[in-house]
């Protein structure tokens, strides 16, 4: 065998090995993808109740299809998540201030339209109940029970003064580094 | 046989959720029955079975009551 058919040999076997290598590049790839499919990553910046409620509705909806949901709660988001007590002992004047001025929990939430000094609210619930539609309160717990990842915005928590301990039990605490983490990871996310 | 989930009277996403919820503790090729009364049932069982694998053998109406029968996939 010539040196020359050695080589061109060797250099078949390099190729083969290259596209070997990118075709197990490609296949885990969409692997990934696949696993991925469907999750979602959710923003709750909204503390109004209707926008809380749709938000809730849509996790739901997707957890029930078996996928994975994050919902990052930012800023108003916050007083969906609160617990509907919870003392405010030994924080400074305007948090406490402004704790006492935002709802405490989904069953507090001011609507974004027709809230009518906080009249509206109760209407709505009211006729929500006639319909059989859930409460709110209710669609947090489910969307628990299903395995809904919850995770409270730190910063503004510490805007607000609010400590893990007042927010709803199995809320976890992150940034944004997370949410754009578990975002890149899913193939929806929605801001509400 | 088929298990019977009655949903009447229930409104949307809950009809959706307690399918899930039974069909996830069953077991594969378990047949489902389920009776719901909310109009928007029809379309919404039909996108949870399509997303889910889940198979939709069919629907049929009885009166205001929309009957899916379903098969876990």
């Amino acid at each position: 065998m010539s040196g020359e058919q050695t080589a061109e040999k060797s250099m078949a076997a390099v190729t083969d090995g290259k596209i070997a290598e990118k075709v197990k590049e490609l296949e885990d790839r969409i692997a990934q993808l696949e696993v991925n499919k469907g999750n979602m990553t959710m923003v709750l910046f909204s503390g109004d109740f209707d926008k809380a409620f749709a938000a809730f509705i849509i996790a739901n909806g997707a957890l029930a299809m078996g996928k994975e949901v994050t919902m990052f709660v930012t800023f108003w988001g916050l007083d969906a998540i609160k617990k509907p007590a919870f003392s405010t002992a030994g924080r400074g004047f305007l948090e406490k201030m402004v704790l006492a001025m935002r709802p405490k929990g989904p069953n507090k939430l001011a609507t974004s339209k027709m809230n009518f000094g906080g009249i509206g609210p109760k209407l709505f619930r009211f006729m929500m109940k006639q319909k059989n539609v859930e409460q709110l309160h209710t669609m947090i717990e489910m969307a628990q029970e299903f395995g809904v990842r919850i995770v409270a915005c730190q910063m503004s928590m510490d805007v607000m003064g609010l400590k893990k301990e007042d927010l709803l039990d199995g809320v976890e605490v992150g940034g944004v580094a997370l949410f754009l983490n578990s975002s890149y990871q899913s193939n929806t996310t929605l801001f509400v | 046989m088929a298990t019977r989930l009655d949903f009447k009277g229930m409104n949307c996403p809950m009809p959706i959720m307690k399918t899930a919820m039974a069909v996830k503790k069953a077991a594969s090729g378990d047949q489902f029955e389920i009776v719901c009364d909310d109009p928007g049932f029809e379309p919404d069982i039909t996108a949870w079975c399509n997303e889910t694998k889940n198979v939709l053998n069919g629907i049929r109406k009885e009166g205001k009551d929309i009957i899916a029968t379903i098969t876990k996939a």
